[in-house]
């Protein structure tokens, strides 16, 4: 059995879907494509199986994650990460935030900042970049959007440049979009006795 | 230099020559890519339960729900017959619909708040499992394109 999680982790969960994915013995060619199955690449998540039931959707979005994630020059990985971190707490996807700031913390060799963020949410102890970085996205993930000029200030006052600044809001709108995957079709999970 | 033409560049309103084109021309593959992945969404071969109209009122609805009137009237243009369901004041006239216009609210408006249980309420109303992911990517897409533009605008608004 497993308990679904309820509270922000560090500790990657298992993700369980709410719909049934795909069956890659029944899957069409098109969906095949999609997931770039071959015969020597079988394996694939239930995660993007289940994305293969909208298979155009999958086969465009993979790229644009990729190159917003990890395109070249302006923010550094690092920030973009806490770009989607700051995202997923808003919209709450514990999946996201788990895999986001082991990501975080794995650039950056510490996990300081993602602990301060767990533990203390909007109240975080930050760097001053990082706090610029972090109220922008907070306040641009939320619905309708709360971010304001003065928080875009902020940034530049902060030392971000205008592509660091457009990097962070892909990344952040990004995560707008992955959250709304994750978080809605399917629980994070843990086997029963490993719940933390 | 010329930006592609994009619903986010357009509705950004980005002028030729300006400091922020210039910028934007460091990311254009990314600007591409999303108005593929907004042909994939709102305009795809492969539709399943929701027509293109249906797809471009779900899509102004949750422009609506973000305030953005002006990307709202942008997808409105396209909803056809279901261009009243793009007022978030309409419910839908019948059960599934019903169940399908308060999805789609919830992930836009309140996505922290949905559960395993609205997506039961979803298939207890007849959608199929393709289609309920196919919601999930119309509704996640256009959340995306609203805090783009919304990045952008405000980018352009706050410059030195």
């Amino acid at each position: 059995m497993t308990t679904v999680l309820k509270k922000f982790t560090r500790t990657v969960p298992h993700w369980q879907p709410r719909v049934r994915p795909v069956d890659l013995a029944q899957a069409t060619e098109a969906q095949l494509d999609a997931l770039q199955v071959t015969p020597s690449n079988t394996k694939v998540s239930e995660y993007v199986l289940t994305l293969a039931h909208d298979v155009e959707s999958l086969k465009v979005r993979s790229p644009l994650f990729n190159a917003i994630m990890y395109g070249k020059g302006g923010m550094n990985r690092a920030e973009r990460e806490l770009g989607a971190i700051s995202a997923s707490l808003v919209n709450g996807c514990i999946y996201c935030a788990a895999v986001h700031a082991a990501r975080h913390a794995q650039i950056e060799k510490s996990t300081e900042v993602t602990d301060s963020l767990f533990r203390d949410g909007a109240e975080a102890d930050l760097s001053p970049r990082d706090r610029a970085i972090f109220d922008f996205a907070r306040a641009l993930s939320a619905c309708p959007s709360e971010a304001t000029e003065d928080q875009t200030a902020r940034l530049r006052e902060a030392g971000l440049t205008e592509l660091e600044i457009l990097d962070l809001i892909l990344s952040t709108a990004l995560f707008g979009w992955a959250n709304r995957l994750m978080h809605v079709l399917g629980d994070p999970v843990r086997p029963d006795g490993q719940d933390r | 230099m010329s930006l592609p033409d994009t619903t986010a560049i357009a509705q950004a309103d980005i002028a030729t020559g300006s400091d922020l084109e210039r910028t934007l021309s460091g990311r254009l593959e990314i600007f591409e890519m999303t108005q593929a992945a907004e042909e994939a969404v709102l305009r795809p071969g492969e539709v399943g339960a929701w027509p293109h109209d249906l797809r471009a009122a779900c899509a102004a609805r949750i422009a609506a729900l973000n305030g953005d009137m002006a990307l709202r009237d942008r997808y409105l243009a396209g909803a056809g017959a279901a261009a009243d369901l793009a007022d978030p004041s309409s419910d839908g006239s019948d059960r599934e619909m019903q169940a399908v216009l308060a999805f789609m609210d919830k992930v836009a408006a309140d996505t922290r708040a949905v559960e395993k249980a609205d997506i039961d309420a979803l298939k207890e109303a007849g959608v199929a499992d393709a289609d309920i992911v196919r919601l999930a990517e119309l509704n996640a897409f256009v959340s995306y394109q609203i805090r783009v533009i919304a990045g952008l605008r405000l980018m352009k608004r706050s410059r030195p």
